[in-house]
């Protein structure tokens, strides 16, 4: 009971917990709990999808469809991945981040529009899923504009959010604090976005890069974001006319909007999510990672750089792998951009893949630390994952694969829940010590349970998602007769492993930090210092 | 035409070969990873090789795809071949508007079918009775969308929306609305 209360050995202090700690630790806990909802819906849907069961409808079935994906990657993902960059950004550049305030603000608009959006689903049954094709959103013969607009609402403030995010992560990069040098912006943003790696591979005489690697693949994968946050911020706010003029009695022209032009404008934005900056991010936190663990140089770092730079022009060009089965789409569309370019995919993420597994082997031998075999979890999930995606963009499998299980199961499952999860896990585990302290860790038998749990439930719930979807299964869909019940109870029984991990890391977090610690980091810090940790 | 079953069996042998692969060698590489030994990973040459490597892969998976599997280059051509049987088809508040009850098709026959969205974003797919998919593809409204498809097995196959256009369409099924025939025999 003393350990639940106060932690692990009383070791986690909250009074001398700075500013930027408690942030940090807040964006941490938000995520997880939100986690929690992602997996606990996840269950839900896997064991709906075996026999349909009371007091879940089918309306309440595709509303839990749509907020899942959203409540995991902008409640969670996007919680962790701004917790960590906001505390990595000072940490790393030795600068003071640029306003304490404006990040404090994102976490409170991050968690409050992930549970609007949330509830309105859960109350109002909206369900169009994330990809929103036009006009469904609007479609109001299924769905309550009542219900779209604060679903929109939670949308706009978690996009709102972001904005300060980015504002937050240019803002430091670019600034001069007090007593420093004069600095050149110009050549620090080009520095920032793999620009002078870039030069570098042409040049006799390397230059020195102005911003460490880890920083340039925050900044890079930040352009990516603030576009997709422009996309998805003006098409809510398209949507919202539509409701808002519903909720009035005026029913717009649904040939407003011609439906391919918005498909190819939805999908260029929100690939940037997928193939722009979860990719770079991704790589980013590996480099970051392998040189924190290993204490060394990162291998071939001009060319990762360079390869940061590329991923700039893939991201902005990949979307048309979305639209294969889309007969109006041009071929050359379909071609250049839905397979060629998405190809280049397996090349840029596969060298980020080969310098982080060598810079590791470079520091043989290792202590298999609870960071490193997270690493090697998230490298795994997306060395797994991403060749899923090669072989579905491509025409003549695509075709086959469409909106199948395989789509959702081998990729974007296997993807986010091994690949990207897994790697912010490790960075968790990296940075526990730092933001807390020197709070000790309750349990390692828990914190092993959390890996392989997590390893096997996400790398087998995607193989019999995969396998669902070879023999004939449709994402988005429900099989009320049984027809794909060996998989999908298969499936469900991976599932539940998740939440195994989920509760054994969640319960450890708690007993590691104790209860009282839990509640003081959503109170207001006693440590006013601007220092990133107590000095 | 070979059988889109055939396709999707190659394609699960091929993925499940490369992931026991994968994880075998995380496997192995996380085990070495905490007893010294020679540093190889870090030659250039390799790092070149594997670069080298996953840029002839990723060329070559398209252009073998493009190859083998019939439908390819059938669909990117489709404007210049002339169809042998053309199906128009409407979809309108969750409803498939079939030109007949059942759509009879000869073997080998080159078949379009035309689908039209008076409203929403639908799917438009044919699966085998065992429940896999034959081919799919998107209507949109507003658009031409066509699929152009040859048939040389005999079967008799389901229309269903292969897109989400909201819960309603979870039901949007005809069953066996396709039959095909070869020399009068029905085969499922």
């Amino acid at each position: 009971m003393n350990t639940f209360l106060n932690g692990e050995q009383g070791a986690f202090k909250p009074d001398g917990l700075t500013p930027m700690q408690k942030i940090t630790l807040r964006f941490v806990v938000t995520a997880l709990v939100y986690y929690g909802f992602a997996v606990i819906e996840g269950m839900i849907m896997r064991i709906y999808e075996i026999h349909p069961f009371p007091p879940i409808t089918t309306n309440q079935f595709f509303a839990i469809l749509t907020a899942h994906p959203l409540v995991g990657i902008f409640g969670s993902t996007y919680s962790l991945v701004f917790g960590a960059f906001l505390f990595l950004m000072p940490f790393i550049t030795k600068k003071p981040l640029w306003s304490v305030k404006l990040a404090n603000w994102t976490f409170i608009l991050v968690a409050v529009g992930t549970f609007i959006f949330w509830g309105a689903g859960f109350v109002s049954h909206y369900a169009p899923l994330y990809t929103l094709y036009w006009p469904l959103p609007a479609d109001f013969s299924q769905f309550n504009p009542v219900g779209g607009a604060f679903f929109i609402l939670g949308i706009a403030l978690v996009m709102l959010g972001t904005v300060f995010f980015l504002i937050n992560i240019f803002s430091t990069l670019l600034y001069t604090p007090q007593g420093w040098e004069k600095q050149n912006k110009a050549a620090i943003l080009a520095s920032a976005i793999g620009y002078g790696g870039f030069k570098n591979l042409f040049r006799k005489n390397k230059k020195e890069h102005l911003v460490p690697l880890p920083i340039a693949a925050i900044v890079r994968g930040s352009v990516d974001m603030a576009f997709n946050t422009g996309i998805i911020l003006f098409t809510g706010v398209l949507i919202l006319v539509y409701m808002v003029c519903a909720i009035f009695g005026t029913d717009l022209s649904r040939t407003a909007i011609d439906a391919l032009l918005y498909k190819n404008w939805f999908w260029w934005g929100l690939d940037l999510i997928a193939d722009g900056l979860v990719l770079i991010f991704v790589a980013g936190t590996w480099y970051l990672l392998a040189t924190l663990i290993t204490g060394k140089e990162l291998f071939m770092q001009n060319i990762a750089r360079a390869a940061l730079f590329v991923e700039m022009v893939v991201s902005w060009t990949v979307w048309s792998h979305h639209l294969m089965s889309d007969q109006a789409q041009p071929g050359i569309l379909k071609v250049v951009s839905g397979e060629m370019v998405t190809a280049f995919e397996l090349i840029t993420q596969g060298l980020a893949f080969y310098i982080t597994l060598a810079t590791i082997w470079s520091a043989r031998p290792l202590k298999m630390t609870n960071p490193l075999k997270f690493l090697l979890g998230g490298l795994t999930g997306f060395a797994l994952a991403v060749p899923a995606g090669i072989m579905q963009a491509d025409l003549g499998l695509n075709r086959i694969l469409h909106n199948t299980q395989w789509v959702v199961g081998p990729h974007v499952h296997v993807a986010v829940l091994v690949g990207l999860t897994m790697t912010l896990y490790s960075a968790v585990y990296l940075l526990f010590p730092i933001v807390t302290n020197g709070a000790k860790i309750y349990s390692q038998k828990l914190v092993n349970i959390h890996f392989w749990c997590h390893i096997t439930g996400g790398i087998g719930m995607g193989a019999f998602m995969g396998m669902a979807g070879l023999n004939g299964m449709l994402r988005r869909s429900l099989y009320v007769n049984g027809e794909f019940n060996i998989y999908m109870i298969l499936a469900a029984f991976s599932g539940s492993l998740l939440l195994i991990a989920f509760l054994a890391f969640f319960f450890n977090l708690v007993m590691s930090l104790g209860l009282k610690g839990v509640i003081e980091i959503f109170t207001s810090p006693k440590n006013k210092t601007q220092d990133l940790i107590p000095s | 035409m070979v059988d889109s079953g055939i396709v999707l069996k190659g394609q699960t042998i091929a993925y499940t070969f490369y992931c026991i692969v994968i994880i075998l060698l995380m496997i192995w590489f996380s085990l070495k990873l905490t007893s010294s030994g020679k540093n190889v990973l870090t030659k250039p040459g390799i790092f070149y090789t594997f670069v080298g490597f996953l840029t002839v892969l990723g060329v070559s998976l398209h252009l073998i795809t493009f190859n083998t599997i019939p439908w390819a280059p059938l669909d990117l051509n489709r404007a210049k071949i002339k169809p042998d049987k053309v199906f128009t088809i409407v979809i309108e508040n969750h409803q498939f508007k079939l030109p007949s009850e059942k759509l009879m098709i000869d073997c080998n026959d080159k078949v379009l079918f035309d689908v039209k969205s008076n409203d929403l974003t639908y799917g438009f797919g044919l699966f085998r009775q065992d429940n896999s998919m034959v081919t799919q593809m998107q209507v949109v409204p507003g658009h031409r969308n066509d699929l152009l498809w040859q048939f040389d097995k005999p079967g008799i196959y389901t229309i269903r929306s292969t897109e989400y256009s909201g819960p309603k369409g979870v039901f949007m099924i005809v069953k066996d609305a396709v039959v095909v025939k070869c020399d009068d025999n029905v085969k499922q």
